[in-house]
């Protein structure tokens, strides 16, 4: 019997190969036969995970509240030292300094990736601005957002920093930062499903000890990742708690 | 248990008031009308025991209010509370969590130093196995135009 294995498709492109790496060094380790399932957008992950067909995700924290307390997930380990943070920018040229200053009706350019998107717009909130009053263009990718910004065919445009910060300098030189979050405590995570819940332990232990041998650390270099930082069940409630509050 | 709050602790000039808190404790309040504005792109994240006692808080909730992490955990969360809040806005809110609902407004909070700082805060109940173990509060930056609001309203609320 294979496991299906899936990550949040708002994953770095250039890491889809480092995905299939890992899930080949998962398998090594743990003796468990694992297919990793790549699903195209946020909507297709949640019918499969809602059909019960995921037992281990590389989860955005926005999904998390519902894989814990519907479908019985727990957390295994996070990427040490990372956090996912937004950033709200605009074209260079655009004279506004600060999000109080956008105006009711802007259009805003944004993908779907469910906790970049809401910190985005909780950071447009002290300029009275919510999802009723800007016209939002949404996009595949942040490449496309900063494009819609470049082009002037968006007035701002909400970024997961790491990838604001991944862009080419020749685009960044030609957009501007008006506010980067420091929330710190909303990450991705790598949960175990019911079905492999007995081998949570193991699970965790030689993920946490991955970055002991050279093997182990190239294949967290082709994640783009240090280490893996273990997640006890605590800090993941308190996690979806924070989501809670901030989701209102 | 609170401490009312010292002279030398305060910068500017200051107004003296003693407020009842909740759970029956009284504090001497000294506040000045000094604003600090609440920084961008942060949260203030605090987490209490079931009786409004504070079990952790982070780095932003240090630096907005003033006082260290030490003085902070074990105290009760209204080391917060303002004069100008009115009281019905504090029993709004633990009428609600206590249904387990969440709660959401817009609260001038007290600093060490005597002055302000305005938050729309979000509290929603922690539970752990169907018991209500806790509270997490988390502030972010508000609208001005919804401060100018509560500016207005909440003198009409005493």
């Amino acid at each position: 019997m294979s496991f299906i294995f899936t990550v949040s498709p708002d994953f770095t492109p250039d890491h889809l190969s480092g995905w299939y790496i890992f899930n080949t060094w998962l398998q090594r380790q743990t003796d468990v036969s694992i297919h990793l399932e790549m699903y195209n957008n946020f909507n297709d992950q949640r019918e499969a995970i809602r059909d019960d067909k995921v037992s281990l995700i590389y989860a955005n924290p926005f999904d998390a509240a519902m894989l814990v307390r519907e479908k019985g997930f727990l957390p295994l380990v996070k990427p040490a030292g990372a956090s996912d943070e937004a950033i709200i920018a605009v074209n260079a040229n655009n004279p506004i300094e600060d999000v109080a200053q956008l105006a009711p009706g802007i259009r805003l350019a944004f993908t779907d990736d469910p906790d970049v998107k809401m910190m985005g717009m909780i950071m447009l909130e002290p300029g009275d601005l919510d999802a009723n009053n800007v016209q939002g263009i949404s996009c595949d990718t942040y490449v496309l957002v900063a494009k819609h910004l470049l082009r002037g065919e968006a007035d701002a445009g909400i970024f997961l920093a790491e990838a604001f910060d991944g862009l080419s300098d020749m685009i960044k030189k030609q957009l501007r930062i008006l506010v980067r979050s420091q929330i710190s405590v909303i990450h991705h995570s790598l949960m175990i499903g019911p079905k492999l819940l007995e081998r949570r332990d193991g699970f965790q232990k030689c993920l946490i000890e991955m970055n002991n041998d050279s093997k182990g650390q190239g294949v967290l270099e082709s994640l783009g990742f240090k280490a893996w930082e273990k997640v006890d069940d605590e800090e993941m409630l308190f996690m979806i708690d924070l989501m809670d509050t901030l989701s209102i | 248990m609170i401490n009312d709050m010292q002279p030398e602790h305060i910068i500017g000039d200051y107004k003296e008031v003693t407020l009842d808190l909740y759970g029956g404790m009284r504090r001497k309040i000294l506040y000045t009308e000094i604003e600090t504005s609440y920084p961008d792109g942060k949260l203030i994240v605090s987490t209490t025991n079931p009786d409004g006692v504070i079990t952790h808080v982070n780095q932003s909730f240090v630096e907005m209010s003033g006082y260290t992490k030490d003085e902070l955990i074990g105290s009760p969360h209204s080391i917060l509370r303002h004069p100008d809040m009115p009281p019905a806005a504090f029993k709004d809110l633990w009428d609600t969590v206590k249904t387990g609902e969440k709660w959401q407004g817009f609260v001038k909070n007290l600093r060490k130093d005597g002055g302000y700082y305005w938050v729309k805060a979000t509290v929603i109940p922690n539970i752990r196995k169907g018991v209500v173990v806790g509270y997490t509060s988390v502030r972010r930056k508000p609208s001005r135009t919804k401060v100018e609001e509560c500016i207005q309203l909440y003198p009409t609320m005493f």
